[in-house]
């Protein structure tokens, strides 16, 4: 290699290298802004602002959807599993939007509870067939089973 | 021991390395390969798609909609492939300044884009039913869009600037910054709290996914990169006899074209 391309080699390089190291520092100190949301525990810790919109998310706690008969409004529970927030909601809710599933949800804080505007699904990383998921489902309700009776 | 008369490891690569940039030299392998990858691509994506369609089960939560994964995923995969080979491309054209990179990365810029493109479009319309929104700026899709506007401004810079040699030099150094953000897209479902998921197939566990599943998107992925090289390589050509139209090898290569199709 020739001395003139070794340094224009090392030039690449050190651009490279420096607007990483510059990028990374400004990502860090911007941590927070770019999460898209507020875990339950942040809430119940007084960390989420007061008075603004602001986004919360984490699991609908099993059994807390309980649906209005007379409008769309639902109301549940959602949890980081340390600690849960209630939310109330009026409006279609998405496909994925079922009880131990990962939501996103928008709105304002109103004393304890949060009063969404919207409702967000999140999906997780596993792809399933119905079958196996079923097949998933039933080893864990023998193992809960057989947990149960041998206590 | 070797004697003097052999060449070291390193210098026969440098040889090869300096050869392989030779554009007459780049033409004639891009003529013997590209019936490979057309046809491979070709037959890789339509037994990806039936494969995909057909023959993987539906999601246990997604139902059919999943199968939008067949689209989005390599293309996704692809656009972030492309970079690296876009961003290599202009350290090559800053560092040895060799016509053939700049032709790669100025060929790959526009595929690109169409496959952010296409992932961005699919991952919306599959985010409505899904998600519940067609947009929201967390982590992932904002960085990903972010990508979709350095290739834009890549293909933009190089050709606003009308001495050749200088837009390339441009434009390398804007691919090169932008290789910051590849990490960031990757590892942005990680870092921040995001509405997309993590990774299924690209971690370091075991995927994720049903293997019924898996296999046809990874047959879509290797038709997926295929069909770049395929493109790439004919808008290299294409930008090569262009740029060295005046040289003796495009000469004979038009000269010979006729009687090679007589015979």
């Amino acid at each position: 290699m020739r001395a003139k391309r070794k340094q224009r080699l090392y030039l690449v390089i050190l651009l490279v290298a420096g607007l990483s190291v510059a990028v990374g520092l400004t990502l860090m100190a911007l941590q927070q802004n770019i999460n898209l949301f507020f875990t339950p525990t942040q809430i119940v810790d007084g960390k989420a602002p007061q008075g603004v919109a602001f986004r919360i998310g984490g699991m609908v706690v099993d059994d807390s959807v309980k649906r209005s008969d007379q409008d769309l409004s639902v109301q549940f529970a959602i949890t980081d599993t340390a600690k849960s927030v209630p939310v109330l909601y009026t409006g279609i809710l998405p496909d994925l939007f079922r009880e131990g599933q990962g939501v996103v949800a928008l709105g304002r804080l109103d004393g304890k509870t949060f009063v969404a505007s919207e409702v967000l699904a999140k999906h997780d990383e596993n792809y399933m067939a119905p079958e196996a998921a079923e097949a998933i489902k039933q080893a864990n309700a023998q193992m809960y089973k057989a947990q149960e009776e041998s206590q | 021991m070797s004697s003097s008369s052999t060449l070291s490891l390193t210098d026969r690569f440098w040889r090869w390395f300096h050869g392989f940039g030779s554009p007459a030299r780049f033409d004639r392998f891009a003529q013997k390969a590209l019936p490979w990858f057309s046809w491979g691509a070709g037959i890789l994506l339509l037994a990806g798609l039936i494969g995909g369609l057909f023959y993987a089960p539906a999601d246990y939560q997604q139902g059919e909609s999943f199968r939008i994964i067949y689209v989005h995923v390599p293309a996704a995969w692809m656009s972030l492939f492309t970079y690296v080979v876009m961003a290599m491309a202009g350290a090559v054209t800053l560092i040895w300044r060799m016509k053939l990179a700049d032709a790669v990365a100025r060929a790959s810029a526009p595929l690109g884009a169409s496959f952010t493109a296409l992932a961005l479009i699919t991952g919306s319309l599959w985010g409505k039913p899904m998600w519940g929104t067609y947009w929201v700026w967390d982590g992932r899709l904002t960085s990903y869009l972010i990508l979709l506007f350095l290739y834009l401004g890549y293909i933009a810079l190089v050709n606003a600037i009308a001495d050749r040699r200088t837009g390339s030099r441009a434009g390398a150094v804007l691919a090169l910054v932008g290789v910051v953000n590849l990490p960031i897209i990757h590892f942005s479902v990680e870092w921040w709290n995001t509405l997309h998921q993590g990774a299924t197939v690209t971690k370091f566990d075991a995927p994720s996914i049903d293997t019924r599943m898996l296999i046809p998107l990874l047959i879509m992925f290797f038709g997926y990169q295929l069909y770049y090289f395929a493109v790439m390589l004919l808008r290299v050509r294409n930008e090569l006899l262009d740029t060295e139209r005046r040289t003796q090898w495009v000469a004979n290569l038009i000269m010979d074209e006729p009687a090679r199709d007589k015979s």
